[in-house]
């Protein structure tokens, strides 16, 4: 009794259909919400093997680069497709340097093609990346012209560090730290809404005072304040776990809402009594009537809290208060556009911004389709 | 846990009964607006009920909406606790007796195997996200009584007992009509071979002829299985078919218990006429309208008196003084009016 998610026609009768399947039915026609879904597993794909994805390592330096611009694509029969050469030039009026078009420089691209050595998760050694410059179409290529060829998709940073190596490789941490910050959220949310539901009274009434209280608070200063609070001589591990953790602190409110609400109401719907009256245990009565009831409710408020929590750990990063360099996640590389001269003279540098603007935007679609299919029983 | 014999609720030795109900009350708090909510009333849903059910017997309690039908037997079974009174139950048929209202959570488990309950409706008494076969096979699973084959063997026999075809079993109850959901939640109810049965309003929520179909079951299985119900109604037409004796509840109290035909030929009660006189007659010549319909009582604020008196055209200073009891009036027929003799 397969259920195929794009299967032409459903196997089964609406009859015979369970909860899962009616709403993996609804889903799939909310059709941006399926690409947001593909999008984003994509985009995670993409962190996972980051190495292998990113075309430099993060830390890959190219002094005769400093600053260069977003390179442009060309294709001709001879070199087939290539990135456009660019060397820099002082200006002679200014001393500006600036960049300008060098044919000489024009780099061939290819697929799967051989770079910098690296390790996979620290183990599996490769030196196959998914796109760059192709070594091997290129005549008499002597070793250390890897530093005349180069292909900068999104630019260079003040470092000569490919920008968009960079947004890859930090999408590792920007992008997981909303998913282990929506776990601890998930926790707190569950645990504490669930009491506040199940018990009742002066303890709901208490634990509902504290999520106010809790909501109340001005969110950045607060995020400051905690991210404060991290010793800076902690590394870069440690610091990304209390991250993740002030995150999740501020944002289990909106989910234990949800929660307990829900069991409030189904609380003393009959199959509840019912399965009292069977002589089911609580956990049991919780566990297989309760939650079951609403776990598409809490997937949907946790697919809603993840931007939430990517953009905190950027705004945090940003402000200098999360991760620090030398970790690269999409926070740290803003803080370069700290500068606004910066922004107007290297606007590529905003490149991360797009990317971010980009995940948000997937995550919101995608709650948005698993809200509308969260409830198949709904007649519309 | 104490165990009772008959002679510590005055039961009748000759004919014990299953389950004897003493002084019931359940009353729902009143609390008064603001931070500190003081208690300031109650609501006596249930006020001092007491009868007896007999083996294999089916008792109905009729009554008008909110008169406390449903809560009497919730409590008794412990879905709401007992504010206070007695329910003695005799969970072995040997004689030795149990008290639902002093049982704690842990000791009522083992007596769900005896004592269970068919809700009023098929619509939300189903978990919907559980197929039929793991909702029927949910009290086998939770007492240990079968797994496996027998499990599956078990839940296949009752459900061809309540007249469902075993394949329905990986459906789920979305599905089914309300007919057949009622079915399913019969089968939940009689799967662990039960003493005792509440049926709340078991068929109030159906059509007319599915109701017929599902009333006949349910005296079918009785039969069959040895049951004893508390069948709560309100409509009368069914509780005349199905029930050996009649409990008449007004306002939290039962006004008026008697043996089925008894109570339609001689009711002795104001309220019991009353509520006899308003059942509709499918004849289009006559024309019954209730003689006195009035008020219903307001359960957070009753008369000192008899409940029913400002409704009873014939009550008098001393209905409206002093509450009356229940008093025996013939051969197994009890009735809470002073007046009946008159």
């Amino acid at each position: 009794m397969t259920f195929r998610l794009f299967a032409r026609r459903p196997a089964l009768t609406y009859d015979m259909l369970n909860q899962r399947q009616l709403t993996l039915l609804k889903f799939r026609k909310h059709k941006l919400a399926v690409a947001a879904g593909f999008l984003l597993a994509g985009l995670y794909v993409m962190a996972i093997f980051s190495p292998f994805f990113a075309p430099y390592g993060k830390y890959e330096r190219n002094l005769d680069y400093i600053y260069c611009p977003p390179q442009k694509l060309g294709f001709n029969w001879e070199k087939g497709l290539y990135a456009r050469g660019l060397k820099r030039a002082v200006d002679p009026v200014t001393l500006n340097s600036r960049y300008v078009d060098a044919p000489e420089n024009d780099a061939p691209l290819g697929f799967f093609v051989k770079g910098k050595p690296y390790r996979l998760w620290g183990i599996i050694p490769s030196e196959r990346h998914f796109f760059g410059v192709d070594p091997e179409r290129i005549p008499d290529f002597r070793p250390g012209d890897e530093a005349r060829y180069v292909y900068f998709l999104a630019g260079a940073d003040k470092f000569g560090c490919d920008i968009w190596s960079r947004i890859v490789q930090g999408s590792t941490i920007s992008l997981s730290v909303g998913l282990v910050g929506v776990f601890l959220s998930f926790l707190f949310g569950v645990v504490i809404g669930g009491i506040s539901g199940y018990c009742g009274g002066a303890v709901d009434t208490a634990i509902q005072r504290v999520i106010e209280i809790i909501n109340s608070f001005p969110q950045l200063p607060m995020w400051l304040a905690l991210a404060a609070a991290v010793p800076s001589d902690w590394g870069p591990l440690e610091t990304y776990f209390a991250i993740t953790v002030t995150l999740s602190l501020l944002s289990w409110t909106g989910l234990a809402r949800v929660v307990r609400g829900k069991i409030l109401s189904l609380r003393e719907e009959d199959y509840a009594v019912a399965a009292r009256l069977l002589g089911a245990s609580h956990p049991r009565i919780l566990f297989r009537h309760l939650l079951p009831a609403f776990a598409s409710h809490i997937i949907v408020t946790l697919t809603l809290t993840v931007p939430g929590m990517i953009l905190g750990e950027t705004s945090l990063s940003f402000l200098g208060l999360g991760l620090r360099p030398p970790v690269v996640s999409w926070g740290v590389m803003l803080q370069d556009c700290m500068n606004v001269k910066a922004v107007i003279d290297y606007p590529w540098l905003l490149a991360p911004v797009l990317m971010l603007v980009f995940a948000v935007l997937c995550f919101n679609f995608l709650g948005d389709g698993l809200r509308d299919a969260a409830d198949p029983y709904a007649s519309k | 846990m104490n165990i009772y014999n008959i002679n510590d609720f005055n039961g009748s030795a000759a004919n014990p009964p299953l389950l004897a109900v003493r002084d019931l009350c359940k009353y729902f708090p009143i609390r008064s607006q603001g931070l500190i909510r003081r208690r300031i009333g109650d609501v006596k849903a249930v006020d001092h009920v007491s009868f007896d059910l007999r083996r294999n017997e089916t008792l109905g309690l009729v009554g008008e909406s909110g008169c406390g039908k449903s809560t009497t037997v919730r409590t008794i079974l412990r879905a709401l606790d007992f504010t206070s009174g007695h329910a003695y139950f005799d969970p072995e048929g040997d004689g030795r007796y149990i008290d639902f209202g002093e049982l704690t959570a842990r000791e009522l488990v083992p007596l769900r195997r005896a004592a269970q309950m068919i809700f009023q409706d098929p619509f939300s008494s189903l978990n919907p996200r559980m197929t039929v076969g793991g909702i029927v096979a949910e009290p086998l699973v939770i007492h240990g009584l079968a797994r496996g084959k027998a499990l599956e063997k078990r839940v296949d026999e009752i459900l061809v007992k309540v007249g469902l075809r075993p394949e329905y079993k990986t459906r789920y109850p979305h599905a089914f009509s309300g007919g057949q959901r009622q079915r399913i939640g019969i089968a939940r109810a009689l799967v662990m071979n039960p003493k005792f049965v509440v049926a709340d309003e078991a068929v109030s929520a159906l059509d007319v002829s599915v109701q017929a179909q599902v009333i006949n079951l349910l005296d079918d299985l009785k039969r069959e299985m040895g049951l004893s119900y508390i069948f709560v109604a309100h409509d009368l037409g069914v509780v005349r078919h199905i029930c050996d004796r009649v409990a008449v509840m007004y306002a939290g109290r039962i006004v008026e218990l008697a043996p089925t035909e008894e109570l339609f030929e001689r009711p002795l009660h104001p309220y019991t006429r009353l509520l006899l006189g308003s059942a509709p007659i499918p004849d289009p010549d006559r024309r019954t309208l209730p003689p006195n319909p009035g008020e219903v009582a307001d359960a957070g604020n009753l008369p000192a008196g008899c409940a029913f008196a400002p409704r009873c055209p014939h009550a008098t200073a001393a209905c409206r003084a002093e509450r009356p009891e229940l008093r025996p009036a013939g051969t197994d027929h009890l009735s809470a009016c002073p007046r009946m003799g008159e």
